[in-house]
């Protein structure tokens, strides 16, 4: 669909009646957030999986049952999958052209992300709270 | 006339060597994708522990096998790769280091302090066990 074969300018400089995505810098902004947060808590993380490489499952246990080891695995699996499903909606729409495949795939990553999410806070609270 | 504007197209990105802040730049992407794969271990792993000891000492066992022990390495590098990487990002997002120079000396910390961080890691993980 050439606009006009003498003229070097873009056909985008013609509206094509998207509109505003309505988002403004709020998803680049909300990467920077959790990426700043997961700078502290992935020290913690690795450290605390050092310590519990061969651990048997009672030490695991009272590992978890400390509530601020709790805390900050529970904020380790949050930060960690809000943080992966914004990195990975960029990747999808930056590779993914077809609109439905792009939607599909963002929509399946965002669902799997925080069902992951869900599972990994409900495993911690579950040896919390657990007798 | 491929992209139909009546534009002169670029020549294609295969024809260039890359620079090495591009190769740092796909590799965060590539990184990035790849702990997001790891998070299913991690799933796995607290899952399991909230299960039963027997599925916990099945994720354990795993994780210690040699497959397990060479993804736990790669993941490791990954990570602090995309950590050291992701707080260039945030000095260039200061609006700090833009220049060819500092790009390049950034190229070489950001190497090197994953290098060195995934190794002192290791050495640190196989004392504890």
């Amino acid at each position: 669909m050439a606009s006009n074969s003498k003229t070097l300018r873009s056909p985008l400089q013609i509206a094509r009646g998207l509109g505003s995505a309505k988002h403004g810098t709020e998803h680049w902004w909300h990467q920077r957030v959790t990426a700043i947060a997961l700078v502290p808590l992935t020290v913690w993380f690795v450290f605390g999986v050092i310590r519990h490489l061969g651990a048997d499952h009672a030490a695991f246990v009272a590992w978890m049952k400390s509530p601020f080891s709790a805390l900050m695995m529970v904020l380790t699996a949050v930060v960690t999958f809000h943080h992966a499903q914004s990195g990975l909606q960029v990747v999808i729409e930056d590779y993914v052209h077809n609109e439905l495949a792009k939607i599909l795939s963002i929509l399946a990553v965002k669902f799997l992300c925080f069902a992951l999410a869900a599972a990994c806070v409900i495993a911690v609270l579950k040896i919390s709270f657990g007798a | 006339m491929a992209n139909g504007s009546g534009r002169p197209l670029s020549p294609h990105l295969q024809v260039y060597k890359l620079p090495r802040t591009a190769i740092l730049s796909i590799t965060h992407r590539i990184t990035g994708v790849g702990l997001a794969v790891g998070t299913l271990l991690l799933t796995w792993w607290l899952v399991a522990a909230a299960t039963s000891p027997a599925a916990f000492e099945r994720a354990q066992h795993f994780i210690g096998s040699f497959f397990g022990l060479l993804l736990m390495f790669g993941w490791s590098l990954a990570l602090y790769y995309h950590l050291c990487n992701g707080v260039r990002h945030l000095v260039w997002d200061a609006g700090k280091s833009f220049e060819l120079s500092e790009a390049e000396r950034g190229n070489q910390i950001v190497v090197i302090a994953a290098a060195v961080l995934t190794v002192l890691t290791w050495i640190i993980g196989l004392i504890a066990w």
